[in-house]
Protein backbone atom coordinates (compact mmCIF):
# COMPACT_ATOMS: atom_id res chain seq x y z
CA UNK A 1 0.00 0.00 0.00
CA UNK A 2 1.37 3.51 -1.09
CA UNK A 3 1.83 5.63 2.12
CA UNK A 4 -0.38 8.62 0.76
CA UNK A 5 -3.08 6.31 -0.10
CA UNK A 6 -2.89 4.66 3.82
CA UNK A 7 -2.38 8.45 5.25
CA UNK A 8 -5.49 9.62 3.19
CA UNK A 9 -7.13 6.51 4.34
CA UNK A 10 -6.50 7.23 8.36
CA UNK A 11 -7.24 10.76 8.00
CA UNK A 12 -10.41 10.17 6.77
CA UNK A 13 -10.93 7.16 9.67
CA UNK A 14 -9.35 9.88 11.79
CA UNK A 15 -12.45 12.58 10.77
CA UNK A 16 -15.15 9.89 10.98
CA UNK A 17 -13.81 8.94 14.94
CA UNK A 18 -13.76 12.41 16.19
CA UNK A 19 -16.94 13.20 14.99
CA UNK A 20 -17.86 9.61 16.58
CA UNK A 21 -16.09 10.40 20.03
CA UNK A 22 -17.31 14.31 20.50
CA UNK A 23 -20.66 12.57 21.21
CA UNK A 24 -20.43 8.77 21.62
CA UNK A 25 -23.68 8.67 20.76
CA UNK A 26 -23.74 6.12 18.81
CA UNK A 27 -21.07 4.31 20.31
CA UNK A 28 -23.14 4.71 23.76
CA UNK A 29 -26.11 3.42 21.76
CA UNK A 30 -24.75 0.81 20.10
CA UNK A 31 -22.86 -0.85 23.39
CA UNK A 32 -26.45 -0.22 25.65
CA UNK A 33 -28.03 -2.19 22.65
CA UNK A 34 -25.91 -4.91 22.97
CA UNK A 35 -25.77 -5.11 26.12
CA UNK A 36 -29.33 -5.24 26.38
CA UNK A 37 -29.74 -7.65 23.99
CA UNK A 38 -27.90 -10.14 26.45
CA UNK A 39 -30.20 -9.43 29.02
CA UNK A 40 -33.45 -10.20 26.54
CA UNK A 41 -31.35 -13.08 25.06
CA UNK A 42 -31.00 -14.38 28.29
CA UNK A 43 -34.46 -14.56 29.20
CA UNK A 44 -35.88 -15.72 25.80
CA UNK A 45 -33.40 -19.55 25.74
CA UNK A 46 -34.07 -20.92 28.79
CA UNK A 47 -30.86 -21.09 30.78
CA UNK A 48 -31.64 -24.18 33.06
CA UNK A 49 -32.46 -26.20 29.61
CA UNK A 50 -29.95 -25.28 27.53
CA UNK A 51 -26.08 -25.18 29.18
CA UNK A 52 -24.62 -21.18 28.81
CA UNK A 53 -21.92 -23.24 26.98
CA UNK A 54 -24.39 -24.14 24.06
CA UNK A 55 -26.36 -20.54 24.37
CA UNK A 56 -22.96 -18.11 24.53
CA UNK A 57 -21.99 -18.49 21.18
CA UNK A 58 -25.55 -18.37 19.56
CA UNK A 59 -26.13 -14.90 21.82
CA UNK A 60 -22.23 -13.07 20.71
CA UNK A 61 -22.81 -13.76 16.94
CA UNK A 62 -26.29 -12.37 16.77
CA UNK A 63 -25.36 -9.24 18.89
CA UNK A 64 -22.17 -8.90 16.96
CA UNK A 65 -24.23 -8.64 13.68
CA UNK A 66 -26.44 -6.51 14.48
CA UNK A 67 -24.80 -3.76 16.37
CA UNK A 68 -22.34 -3.51 13.65
CA UNK A 69 -25.59 -2.84 11.74
CA UNK A 70 -26.53 0.15 13.65
CA UNK A 71 -22.52 1.31 13.34
CA UNK A 72 -22.65 0.61 9.61
CA UNK A 73 -25.96 2.64 8.99
CA UNK A 74 -24.32 5.89 10.52
CA UNK A 75 -21.27 5.72 8.46
CA UNK A 76 -22.30 7.08 5.41
CA UNK A 77 -25.75 8.48 6.59
CA UNK A 78 -23.57 10.91 8.54
CA UNK A 79 -22.10 12.47 5.41
CA UNK A 80 -25.54 13.36 4.05
CA UNK A 81 -25.89 16.52 6.88
CA UNK A 82 -24.87 19.39 4.16
CA UNK A 83 -23.95 17.58 1.76
CA UNK A 84 -20.76 16.18 3.37
CA UNK A 85 -19.81 13.84 1.08
CA UNK A 86 -19.59 15.97 -1.67
CA UNK A 87 -16.96 18.00 0.14
CA UNK A 88 -15.19 14.37 0.66
CA UNK A 89 -15.15 13.51 -2.79
CA UNK A 90 -13.57 16.64 -4.33
CA UNK A 91 -10.47 15.66 -1.94
CA UNK A 92 -7.70 14.86 -3.96
CA UNK A 93 -7.62 11.51 -2.67
CA UNK A 94 -8.17 8.33 -4.62
CA UNK A 95 -12.04 7.36 -3.54
CA UNK A 96 -10.62 3.98 -2.55
CA UNK A 97 -8.61 5.51 0.20
CA UNK A 98 -12.11 6.77 1.17
CA UNK A 99 -13.39 3.52 1.36
CA UNK A 100 -10.55 2.24 3.67
CA UNK A 101 -11.00 5.01 5.73
CA UNK A 102 -14.11 4.57 6.38
CA UNK A 103 -14.39 1.28 6.58
CA UNK A 104 -11.58 1.31 9.21
CA UNK A 105 -13.44 3.39 11.78
CA UNK A 106 -15.85 1.02 11.14
CA UNK A 107 -13.88 -1.52 12.24
CA UNK A 108 -12.25 0.22 14.85
CA UNK A 109 -16.24 1.04 15.51
CA UNK A 110 -17.41 -2.54 16.36
CA UNK A 111 -14.36 -3.76 17.82
CA UNK A 112 -14.40 -0.74 20.19
CA UNK A 113 -18.42 -2.46 20.97
CA UNK A 114 -16.76 -6.23 21.38
CA UNK A 115 -14.20 -5.33 23.47
CA UNK A 116 -16.74 -4.41 26.22
CA UNK A 117 -19.70 -6.57 25.11
CA UNK A 118 -17.98 -10.13 24.69
CA UNK A 119 -16.51 -10.24 28.16
CA UNK A 120 -19.62 -8.93 29.30
CA UNK A 121 -21.12 -11.95 27.53
CA UNK A 122 -18.33 -13.98 29.15
CA UNK A 123 -19.47 -12.51 32.90
CA UNK A 124 -23.49 -13.19 32.41
CA UNK A 125 -23.28 -16.65 30.42
CA UNK A 126 -20.05 -17.87 33.55
CA UNK A 127 -17.63 -18.82 31.06
CA UNK A 128 -13.90 -18.92 31.82
CA UNK A 129 -12.17 -15.96 31.47
CA UNK A 130 -8.46 -17.49 30.17
CA UNK A 131 -7.45 -17.87 26.86
CA UNK A 132 -11.19 -17.98 25.08
CA UNK A 133 -11.77 -14.61 25.82
CA UNK A 134 -8.67 -13.77 23.80
CA UNK A 135 -9.61 -16.14 20.87
CA UNK A 136 -12.74 -15.05 21.10
CA UNK A 137 -11.89 -11.54 20.71
CA UNK A 138 -9.29 -12.32 17.45
CA UNK A 139 -12.04 -14.29 16.04
CA UNK A 140 -14.50 -10.92 15.98
CA UNK A 141 -11.72 -8.98 14.42
CA UNK A 142 -11.43 -11.07 11.48
CA UNK A 143 -14.78 -11.88 11.60
CA UNK A 144 -15.10 -7.86 11.57
CA UNK A 145 -12.94 -6.91 8.94
CA UNK A 146 -15.47 -9.01 6.29
CA UNK A 147 -18.46 -7.71 7.77
CA UNK A 148 -17.45 -3.71 7.81
CA UNK A 149 -15.95 -4.13 4.22
CA UNK A 150 -19.32 -5.42 2.73
CA UNK A 151 -21.30 -3.20 5.24
CA UNK A 152 -19.52 0.20 4.40
CA UNK A 153 -19.91 -0.50 0.74
CA UNK A 154 -23.75 -1.13 1.01
CA UNK A 155 -23.63 2.05 3.42
CA UNK A 156 -22.61 4.08 0.57
CA UNK A 157 -24.90 2.25 -1.56
CA UNK A 158 -28.02 2.84 0.64
CA UNK A 159 -27.50 6.19 2.36
CA UNK A 160 -29.28 8.27 0.13
CA UNK A 161 -32.87 6.09 -0.41
CA UNK A 162 -35.57 6.45 1.70
CA UNK A 163 -34.99 2.95 3.16
CA UNK A 164 -31.59 3.66 4.51
CA UNK A 165 -32.00 1.56 7.91
CA UNK A 166 -34.40 -1.16 6.53
CA UNK A 167 -32.68 -1.73 3.59
CA UNK A 168 -28.93 -1.95 4.56
CA UNK A 169 -29.88 -5.48 6.95
CA UNK A 170 -32.13 -6.71 4.05
CA UNK A 171 -29.30 -6.34 1.45
CA UNK A 172 -25.97 -7.00 4.12
CA UNK A 173 -27.12 -10.01 5.87
CA UNK A 174 -27.36 -12.77 3.67
CA UNK A 175 -23.45 -11.63 2.72
CA UNK A 176 -23.03 -12.17 6.82
CA UNK A 177 -23.86 -15.50 6.73
CA UNK A 178 -20.67 -17.25 5.92
CA UNK A 179 -18.85 -14.62 8.68
CA UNK A 180 -21.53 -16.05 11.76
CA UNK A 181 -21.64 -19.56 10.30
CA UNK A 182 -17.52 -19.96 10.91
CA UNK A 183 -17.52 -17.44 13.88
CA UNK A 184 -19.88 -19.56 15.84
CA UNK A 185 -19.00 -22.67 14.82
CA UNK A 186 -15.49 -21.72 15.85
CA UNK A 187 -15.99 -20.17 19.01
CA UNK A 188 -18.62 -22.95 20.77
CA UNK A 189 -15.60 -24.99 20.10
CA UNK A 190 -13.16 -22.72 21.30
CA UNK A 191 -15.70 -22.07 24.47
CA UNK A 192 -16.31 -25.99 24.70
CA UNK A 193 -12.45 -26.51 25.41
CA UNK A 194 -11.39 -27.97 22.16
CA UNK A 195 -8.25 -27.15 20.12
CA UNK A 196 -8.51 -24.30 17.76
CA UNK A 197 -7.22 -26.52 14.99
CA UNK A 198 -10.46 -28.43 14.53
CA UNK A 199 -11.77 -25.71 13.54
CA UNK A 200 -9.29 -25.00 10.53
CA UNK A 201 -11.60 -25.37 7.77
CA UNK A 202 -13.91 -22.49 9.00
CA UNK A 203 -11.03 -20.52 9.53
CA UNK A 204 -9.76 -20.82 6.47
CA UNK A 205 -13.03 -19.52 4.66
CA UNK A 206 -13.16 -16.78 7.06
CA UNK A 207 -9.93 -15.15 5.74
CA UNK A 208 -10.79 -15.75 2.33
CA UNK A 209 -13.56 -14.16 2.60
CA UNK A 210 -12.10 -11.55 4.53
CA UNK A 211 -9.20 -10.76 1.46
CA UNK A 212 -12.08 -11.29 -1.28
CA UNK A 213 -14.37 -8.88 0.11
CA UNK A 214 -11.84 -6.12 1.56
CA UNK A 215 -10.50 -6.15 -2.24
CA UNK A 216 -13.97 -6.15 -4.15
CA UNK A 217 -15.63 -4.04 -1.95
CA UNK A 218 -12.81 -1.39 -2.60
CA UNK A 219 -12.66 -1.40 -6.05
CA UNK A 220 -16.45 -1.45 -6.02
CA UNK A 221 -16.88 1.35 -3.99
CA UNK A 222 -15.99 4.29 -6.84
CA UNK A 223 -18.86 3.15 -8.63
CA UNK A 224 -21.28 3.58 -5.87
CA UNK A 225 -20.58 7.36 -6.01
CA UNK A 226 -22.06 10.17 -8.36
CA UNK A 227 -19.72 10.74 -10.92
CA UNK B 1 -49.10 -11.07 -26.83
CA UNK B 2 -45.47 -11.60 -28.67
CA UNK B 3 -45.18 -15.13 -30.43
CA UNK B 4 -42.13 -16.18 -28.12
CA UNK B 5 -44.72 -15.96 -25.46
CA UNK B 6 -47.20 -18.08 -26.87
CA UNK B 7 -44.41 -20.41 -28.22
CA UNK B 8 -43.02 -20.94 -24.78
CA UNK B 9 -46.31 -21.08 -22.68
CA UNK B 10 -47.49 -23.83 -25.06
CA UNK B 11 -44.21 -25.44 -24.84
CA UNK B 12 -44.18 -25.66 -21.15
CA UNK B 13 -47.69 -27.26 -21.04
CA UNK B 14 -46.98 -29.89 -23.88
CA UNK B 15 -44.31 -30.70 -21.35
CA UNK B 16 -46.65 -31.32 -18.53
CA UNK B 17 -49.43 -32.93 -20.37
CA UNK B 18 -46.04 -35.75 -21.40
CA UNK B 19 -45.03 -35.69 -17.94
CA UNK B 20 -48.50 -35.97 -16.52
CA UNK B 21 -50.07 -38.68 -18.90
CA UNK B 22 -47.15 -39.93 -20.52
CA UNK B 23 -44.19 -40.68 -18.63
CA UNK B 24 -44.28 -43.35 -15.92
CA UNK B 25 -45.05 -43.24 -12.56
CA UNK B 26 -41.98 -43.44 -9.71
CA UNK B 27 -41.20 -46.39 -8.33
CA UNK B 28 -41.16 -45.61 -4.77
CA UNK B 29 -42.51 -41.75 -4.51
CA UNK B 30 -45.53 -42.42 -7.20
CA UNK B 31 -47.32 -39.69 -8.58
CA UNK B 32 -45.16 -37.18 -5.86
CA UNK B 33 -42.36 -37.68 -7.97
CA UNK B 34 -43.61 -35.50 -10.95
CA UNK B 35 -42.97 -32.61 -9.07
CA UNK B 36 -39.74 -32.72 -9.88
CA UNK B 37 -40.26 -32.12 -13.89
CA UNK B 38 -41.19 -28.35 -12.70
CA UNK B 39 -38.65 -28.35 -9.43
CA UNK B 40 -35.54 -28.96 -11.47
CA UNK B 41 -35.68 -27.30 -14.12
CA UNK B 42 -37.11 -24.22 -12.24
CA UNK B 43 -33.89 -24.67 -10.45
CA UNK B 44 -31.73 -25.05 -13.27
CA UNK B 45 -33.10 -21.46 -14.90
CA UNK B 46 -32.83 -19.87 -11.70
CA UNK B 47 -29.25 -20.50 -11.62
CA UNK B 48 -28.50 -19.60 -14.98
CA UNK B 49 -30.73 -16.74 -14.39
CA UNK B 50 -28.51 -15.27 -11.63
CA UNK B 51 -25.28 -16.44 -13.59
CA UNK B 52 -26.24 -13.99 -16.40
CA UNK B 53 -27.22 -10.80 -13.84
CA UNK B 54 -23.63 -11.22 -12.78
CA UNK B 55 -22.02 -11.56 -16.30
CA UNK B 56 -24.20 -8.77 -17.07
CA UNK B 57 -23.15 -6.32 -14.43
CA UNK B 58 -20.05 -6.32 -15.06
CA UNK B 59 -19.76 -5.86 -18.24
CA UNK B 60 -22.10 -2.85 -17.43
CA UNK B 61 -19.58 -1.87 -15.57
CA UNK B 62 -17.36 -1.96 -18.36
CA UNK B 63 -18.96 -0.76 -21.14
CA UNK B 64 -21.70 1.19 -19.23
CA UNK B 65 -24.37 0.26 -22.01
CA UNK B 66 -27.93 1.03 -20.92
CA UNK B 67 -29.20 -2.15 -22.05
CA UNK B 68 -26.85 -4.54 -20.22
CA UNK B 69 -28.53 -2.65 -17.61
CA UNK B 70 -32.00 -3.49 -18.80
CA UNK B 71 -30.59 -7.40 -19.43
CA UNK B 72 -29.38 -7.70 -16.06
CA UNK B 73 -32.71 -6.27 -14.50
CA UNK B 74 -34.87 -8.87 -16.73
CA UNK B 75 -32.85 -11.34 -15.98
CA UNK B 76 -32.66 -11.23 -12.20
CA UNK B 77 -36.45 -10.63 -12.01
CA UNK B 78 -36.75 -13.87 -13.74
CA UNK B 79 -34.35 -15.12 -11.93
CA UNK B 80 -35.98 -14.48 -8.65
CA UNK B 81 -39.29 -15.57 -10.24
CA UNK B 82 -38.21 -19.10 -11.20
CA UNK B 83 -36.13 -19.64 -7.36
CA UNK B 84 -39.56 -18.68 -6.23
CA UNK B 85 -41.05 -21.60 -8.17
CA UNK B 86 -38.00 -23.87 -6.66
CA UNK B 87 -38.77 -22.91 -2.98
CA UNK B 88 -42.35 -23.32 -3.22
CA UNK B 89 -42.35 -26.71 -5.12
CA UNK B 90 -39.23 -28.14 -3.06
CA UNK B 91 -41.38 -28.45 0.25
CA UNK B 92 -44.35 -29.40 -1.70
CA UNK B 93 -42.41 -32.64 -2.90
CA UNK B 94 -40.11 -32.92 0.49
CA UNK B 95 -42.71 -33.69 2.65
CA UNK B 96 -44.34 -36.91 1.58
CA UNK B 97 -40.76 -38.01 0.21
CA UNK B 98 -38.14 -36.51 2.86
CA UNK B 99 -40.86 -36.53 5.31
CA UNK B 100 -40.24 -33.16 6.11
CA UNK B 101 -41.21 -29.25 4.63
CA UNK B 102 -37.68 -28.12 5.12
CA UNK B 103 -34.11 -29.29 5.84
CA UNK B 104 -31.04 -27.16 5.83
CA UNK B 105 -29.37 -29.20 3.31
CA UNK B 106 -26.74 -27.46 1.69
CA UNK B 107 -28.15 -26.87 -1.68
CA UNK B 108 -31.52 -25.66 0.13
CA UNK B 109 -29.47 -23.46 2.14
CA UNK B 110 -27.65 -22.10 -0.48
CA UNK B 111 -31.04 -21.43 -2.84
CA UNK B 112 -32.81 -19.32 0.40
CA UNK B 113 -30.26 -17.40 0.66
CA UNK B 114 -29.93 -16.75 -3.01
CA UNK B 115 -33.70 -15.92 -3.18
CA UNK B 116 -32.64 -13.09 -0.48
CA UNK B 117 -29.38 -11.48 -2.23
CA UNK B 118 -32.05 -11.24 -5.12
CA UNK B 119 -35.00 -9.97 -3.53
CA UNK B 120 -32.76 -7.35 -1.79
CA UNK B 121 -31.76 -6.81 -5.78
CA UNK B 122 -35.17 -6.11 -6.89
CA UNK B 123 -35.74 -4.17 -3.98
CA UNK B 124 -32.61 -1.61 -4.74
CA UNK B 125 -33.52 -1.70 -8.21
CA UNK B 126 -36.88 0.17 -6.65
CA UNK B 127 -35.60 2.85 -4.22
CA UNK B 128 -32.88 4.42 -6.16
CA UNK B 129 -35.14 6.44 -8.90
CA UNK B 130 -31.76 8.02 -10.34
CA UNK B 131 -31.43 5.82 -13.24
CA UNK B 132 -27.70 5.87 -13.77
CA UNK B 133 -27.29 5.46 -10.32
CA UNK B 134 -29.92 2.44 -9.98
CA UNK B 135 -27.89 0.87 -12.96
CA UNK B 136 -24.49 0.88 -11.05
CA UNK B 137 -25.36 0.23 -7.51
CA UNK B 138 -27.62 -2.89 -8.79
CA UNK B 139 -24.42 -3.79 -10.94
CA UNK B 140 -22.47 -3.73 -7.97
CA UNK B 141 -24.60 -6.31 -6.05
CA UNK B 142 -24.99 -8.41 -9.25
CA UNK B 143 -21.27 -8.94 -8.82
CA UNK B 144 -20.71 -9.33 -5.30
CA UNK B 145 -23.90 -11.56 -4.98
CA UNK B 146 -22.26 -13.80 -7.63
CA UNK B 147 -19.11 -13.45 -5.67
CA UNK B 148 -20.84 -14.93 -1.86
CA UNK B 149 -21.99 -17.87 -3.71
CA UNK B 150 -19.00 -19.89 -3.49
CA UNK B 151 -18.62 -19.14 -0.07
CA UNK B 152 -22.22 -19.83 1.23
CA UNK B 153 -21.42 -22.79 -0.70
CA UNK B 154 -18.60 -23.71 1.50
CA UNK B 155 -20.04 -22.80 4.59
CA UNK B 156 -22.93 -24.66 4.46
CA UNK B 157 -21.55 -27.69 3.19
CA UNK B 158 -18.71 -27.48 5.89
CA UNK B 159 -21.62 -26.94 8.54
CA UNK B 160 -23.30 -29.78 6.90
CA UNK B 161 -20.80 -32.63 6.71
CA UNK B 162 -19.13 -31.44 10.68
CA UNK B 163 -23.19 -32.53 11.79
CA UNK B 164 -23.94 -35.69 9.84
CA UNK B 165 -27.69 -35.17 8.65
CA UNK B 166 -29.96 -37.78 7.07
CA UNK B 167 -29.12 -39.02 3.62
CA UNK B 168 -31.60 -37.22 1.47
CA UNK B 169 -32.83 -39.68 -1.11
CA UNK B 170 -33.19 -38.03 -4.58
CA UNK B 171 -33.73 -39.64 -7.34
CA UNK B 172 -30.23 -39.28 -9.86
CA UNK B 173 -30.41 -37.89 -13.21
CA UNK B 174 -28.55 -40.49 -15.03
CA UNK B 175 -30.17 -43.33 -13.77
CA UNK B 176 -33.61 -42.58 -14.87
CA UNK B 177 -35.63 -44.20 -17.56
CA UNK B 178 -35.58 -43.39 -20.97
CA UNK B 179 -39.18 -41.99 -20.42
CA UNK B 180 -38.44 -39.88 -17.65
CA UNK B 181 -35.07 -38.84 -18.58
CA UNK B 182 -36.71 -37.26 -21.79
CA UNK B 183 -39.37 -35.89 -20.45
CA UNK B 184 -36.62 -34.05 -17.87
CA UNK B 185 -34.56 -33.12 -20.74
CA UNK B 186 -37.61 -31.24 -22.61
CA UNK B 187 -38.56 -29.95 -19.12
CA UNK B 188 -35.20 -28.21 -19.38
CA UNK B 189 -35.25 -27.20 -22.57
CA UNK B 190 -38.99 -25.35 -21.99
CA UNK B 191 -38.04 -23.95 -19.35
CA UNK B 192 -35.17 -22.30 -20.78
CA UNK B 193 -37.44 -20.86 -23.79
CA UNK B 194 -40.31 -19.73 -20.73
CA UNK B 195 -36.86 -17.67 -19.51
CA UNK B 196 -35.83 -16.26 -22.66
CA UNK B 197 -39.52 -15.67 -23.15
CA UNK B 198 -40.05 -13.84 -19.66
CA UNK B 199 -36.62 -11.54 -20.20
CA UNK B 200 -37.86 -10.81 -23.83
CA UNK B 201 -40.72 -9.15 -21.93
CA UNK B 202 -39.52 -7.56 -19.16
CA UNK B 203 -36.81 -6.57 -21.06
CA UNK B 204 -39.36 -4.86 -23.75
CA UNK B 205 -40.67 -3.04 -20.67
CA UNK B 206 -37.60 -1.58 -19.44
CA UNK B 207 -37.01 -0.22 -22.91
CA UNK B 208 -40.06 1.64 -22.83
CA UNK B 209 -39.43 2.64 -19.58
CA UNK B 210 -36.47 4.36 -20.19
CA UNK B 211 -37.93 5.91 -23.85
CA UNK B 212 -40.93 7.51 -21.55
CA UNK B 213 -38.61 8.77 -18.92
CA UNK B 214 -36.43 10.57 -21.32
CA UNK B 215 -39.36 11.94 -23.68
CA UNK B 216 -40.95 13.01 -20.27
CA UNK B 217 -38.28 15.23 -19.54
Amino acid sequence: MPPEFARAAWLVARKDLAIEFRTKSAFYSALVFSLLAIVVFYFAWDPTAVASVDLAPGVLWVIFIFSGLLGLNRSFGMELADRALDALLVAPVPREAIFAGKALANLLFVMGVQLLVVPAVFLVYNLAFGVELLVVLGLALVAAIGLVAVGTLFSAMVSNTRLAELLLPMLALPFFVPIVLAAAQTSSRVIAGRPVAESLPWLQMLVAFDIVFVSACTLAFPYTLED
Amino acid sequence: MHWLSVVAGAAVVATFVRAMFFTPLEAMQGAAQKIFYVHAPAAWVAFMAFGLVAVASALYLWLKDERLDRFAESSAEAGVVFTTVVMITGPIWGRPVWGTWWTWDARLTLTLILWFIYLGYLVLRGVIEDRAMQARFCAVLGILGAMLIPFIHLSVYLFRTLHPRPIVMKPEAPSLPNEMLVTLLLAFGTFTLLYVAFLRARYAIATQRDRLAAEGR
